[in-house]
This record gives C-alpha cells, structure tokens and sequence, in this order.
C-alpha cells in the first residue's frame, strides 16, 4: 500500500467527510462506509462525488457491490480503488 | 355496492402493438430486451432496454395532430382506440358526461424535453417549438383521450413513479364505485427511454447491463421500458344493460405509503397494501391464484416483496403461482402496471400463467411459487397486482374471473 496521506488520499477522505457530515478528523481508514453512516443512497451519491473529483468512472452496480470489481468496503480500499483508477486513466 | 368491470383493453408495449399479441408473447415468454437504439447511445453506460418497435406515427395519426404528441402520447392514443373499439362504446351526450379518463404517468413528455433542451442547450439554438409544453405536460394523453372520445366527465393524470398506473386504476375503480362515472378509460403510458431519461436512471447505479432476472439469484438490476396500456372500466349494471363483454371484475383496490425512505422498500408499507386489497374486494387469502409481482430484479424489491407476500399469504403462497413480466417488457415505470395488468387477465380468462422469463437460480431470499421455465396451466379465479414506487407508494388491484 502507497502513502495514504497523499492528495488522493487526503480528497478521497475529504469527499467522504462532507458526505457523512462529520469534520475529516473523524474518518478512520479501516471504516467501513456503512461506520461513517452512508447508507445505500449515500454511497452513490459518494460515488459521483468521488468520479466528478477525478474524472474517473467507478464501476458499481448496488444490486451487487462486489460485481464491478471496485472495492469499496473501508475508506482505505476506496482510497485504493481511487488510486488504481486514476493511474489506469493516466496509463 | 357498484361492481367495476372491464370490457375493454389496448396495449403498444416491447412486447406487441395490441393486446393479442402482447397476450401471445406473455404466454411464450418471449424477451423484448436489447440493444438500444437511439441518440448519443454510445455516452451512455446502461445501453440495453425494451423498445417499442416498428411504431410508426405517421400511420396512426392525422398530420395536423402529430405536432401535438409526445411518444407518450401516441401510446396512450393507440392503446385507448384498442380498448374502446372492443368495448364497442360510442359515446352520446348522456354517457360522455359521465365518462372519463385516469392515467398514470411518471416522466412526461420526456421525448419533447429531451429534444427541446438538447436544441437549446447544446445546439445553441434560441428556440424550442411552441408547442413544447403541450405536448410535454404530465396530462397530455389523458387530455386527448378526453378529446378523441368526446370524455366529459372528470379527467386527471396520476403520478407515483412506479406505481402510477395501478394508482390511476385504483382511482379510477373508486370513482365508477363512487358513482362519479359510468365509464373510466384508465391504465398508463410511458416514454422515458431517451437519452436524458436513460441518463437519470444510470445515476441511481440500478439498472442492470445484463437482463431483467427478478426473483433469480443472478439478478443485478432493473432494466427500463416503454409503452402503455388503457383498459375501459365500466360500472358492471352499465355493461350488462348494453351486453357487453365482460373481461374481468376490479374487485378491489388498495395503497398505502411506507412513510420510510425514498428509494427503498417496505415490508409492511407492500405487505399492508396487498393485505388490504384482499380485503377491499372481500376476497380470501387462498383465493388468489395468481400475484403479478412487481419484481423489477433489483437486490431490495424482490427480497422485500418476497418478505411481503410471505408476511400475507403465509403457508398458502407455497400454492400461488408468482411472476414478474417485467423480465420480459422491461419495467415500464408509469406504465408498468396497466401492462402487467393483461397478464392477469390471461391468467383468468385463459387460465394460463404468464413466466417469470430468463430465471436461473434459486435465492433463498426469494422463497416463493415462481414460474420459471416458460407458461403454466392453472384454473385462476382471482389474481393480485402489486406495484411498489420510489417514494414509498403502494397499490395494489384484485382481479376476479367474470
């Protein structure tokens, strides 16, 4: 795993404060989405916020989660996830 | 109290451009999904969905009218002329005052919208047509079905998303009850297969890329329609005095809301509807031997609709045959349940059950009598259809054998 106080790591973290309504001091990577009180709603909503940052597109489907192959389940995973998607874009 | 039958029923839907053949493919479990085809396709991410296709307006209406419709429109249009030719009213001054039009709708026009933003926004123009509000406005087809028909007495659109058709239906059953009408033309139509309406559903992150598999441990989403279906309700004395043909019986009628949350489903708020449409058409439980689901194969609806009938039927839903036709013309939203509504009257008047198409796999979470593997025979004498909206609004129709 990569520096996760970088950029991406840091908007990623600042996306899903603003998202859950709590300050960024509050997001731990090992939550879970769900920790930081997004539910389904919340999560796509996060989702757009997330690919609108960074031009990228987030393969998901809420039918089932673990389908497009973007692991979102800690915030540390979609840091990941985020990370992947933008060297891929770059690539 | 005033008994509410049908004798008439019109249809253009993915499946059939009337009702034979709509009732033909139902029966063979005939798929209307594929590719789309329109506008700008390639910007979109969701790029299946059930069309109507080889409808051609130019044919169906008068050159000075077709500036005036929306694709919306020319359904509910087409529809209505099937259904009131085989109800084989004509309507004098008496019987048009007291004849009317409910119809259920969620997006509008959205054909109008989609062309008129699109000519201003990114065509740069300064102008959209001037009849864009009149053809974009929620209550266009009810109002020309009102003028085609010479309809006097009280017409109005109903919207609840999904559920707007059997919330138009169940309005419309109420008000013959009521005494307000003789004759309702009610049912749905829906057009939002454009690309900004196709656009808006992608957002949700619903929608399937594969297929409409409700109740099926494959499932992955919902796959959109278009289309309409108007049925002529009639108050049961009124066509019994002219003979007419008598399709079915609205025996009731219910909705409740689940006052919950915006997108997702209740237990109690559809369990509750179902429940008390038994109720309302003073039926039994072990009288149903049909419920058309409202089963658009998303994770949530099905599990929770599932979970539903349970609650209500208990032990007896082992013995009731359950499908979702959603699997097979796409989910119509404002239109769905006047379409799926046909596959109930097959059910009674031919005693055939419609499937549940393109099922594959047991989910556990979706324990019920699923009509897999093409048709069923099976002697129906009542039937439900539910329809479950965003917004938490349920309605539900009971049907009885004429």
């Amino acid at each position: 795993m990569k520096d996760l106080n970088d950029h991406i790591a840091q908007k990623v973290i600042g996306i899903l404060a603003a998202q859950a309504l709590v300050g960024v001091s509050s997001v731990r990577l090992d939550m879970q989405l769900s920790d930081l009180g997004l539910d389904s709603l919340g999560t796509v909503e996060t989702i757009f916020a997330i690919e609108e940052c960074f031009d990228i597109s987030v393969p998901f489907n809420a039918n089932d989660p673990a389908a497009g192959g973007a692991d979102l389940s800690t915030v540390s995973a979609v840091i990941e996830t985020v990370r992947n998607l933008v060297e891929q874009q770059a690539a | 109290m005033t008994r509410v039958v049908i004798t008439g029923a019109g249809t253009i839907n993915p499946l059939g451009h009337d009702v034979a053949s709509t009732r033909a493919a139902m029966k063979s479990g005939t798929i209307a999904i594929g590719p789309l085809e329109l506008e700008d396709v390639e910007r979109l991410t969701v790029r299946i969905g059930a069309q109507v296709q080889g409808f051609d307006p130019a044919t169906r209406f008068a050159p000075q009218s077709l500036s005036l419709y929306d694709r919306f429109t020319h359904f509910a249009l087409v529809a209505a002329r099937e259904a009131i030719g085989q109800a084989g009213l004509s309507f004098d001054d008496d019987l048009s005052r007291r004849a009317g039009v409910v119809l259920g709708n969620s997006g509008g026009g959205m054909q109008t919208q989609d062309d008129a933003f699109r000519a201003v926004y990114q065509g740069g123009k300064t102008r959209v047509h001037p009849f864009t509000v009149p053809r974009l406005m929620s209550n266009a087809p009810t109002a020309h079905l009102s003028m085609e028909f010479g309809l006097r007495g009280p017409s109005f659109s109903v919207s609840s998303a999904c559920a707007s058709s059997n919330h138009a239906m169940a309005q419309a059953a109420a008000m013959v009850r009521e005494g307000l009408a003789d004759v309702m033309l009610t049912g749905g139509t829906e057009a939002m297969l454009t690309f900004g309406g196709i656009k808006a559903w992608e957002g949700l992150r619903v929608m399937s890329q594969t297929g409409c598999r409700a109740f099926c441990a494959t499932r992955d989403g919902m796959v959109q329609g278009e289309g309409a279906a108007v049925f002529v309700f009639e108050n049961y004395d009124h066509a019994r005095a002219r003979g007419a043909t008598i399709l079915a019986e609205v025996a009731g009628a219910a909705m409740t809301s689940d006052a919950g949350d915006i997108v997702m489903p209740s237990q109690d708020g559809a369990g509750s509807a179902m429940a008390r449409a038994l109720q309302n058409a003073g039926i039994a439980p072990s009288d149903v031997g049909y419920i058309n689901a409202h089963g658009t194969g998303t994770r949530a609806n099905d599990k929770v609709e599932t979970a539903a009938i349970r609650s209500v039927f208990g032990r007896l839903a082992d013995d009731i045959a359950v499908s979702s036709t959603k699997t097979m013309h796409g989910h119509l939203v404002g239109a769905t349940g006047a379409v799926e509504l046909i596959a109930c009257l097959i059910a009674l008047d031919e005693g055939v059950i419609a499937p549940n198409a393109g099922w594959r796999e047991h989910d556990p979470d979706c324990d019920l009598n699923i009509v897999t593997g093409g048709a069923r025979q099976a002697k129906v004498t009542a039937t439900l259809s539910n329809a479950f909206a965003f917004g938490g609004m349920n309605a539900v129709l009971a049907l009885t054998r004429a």
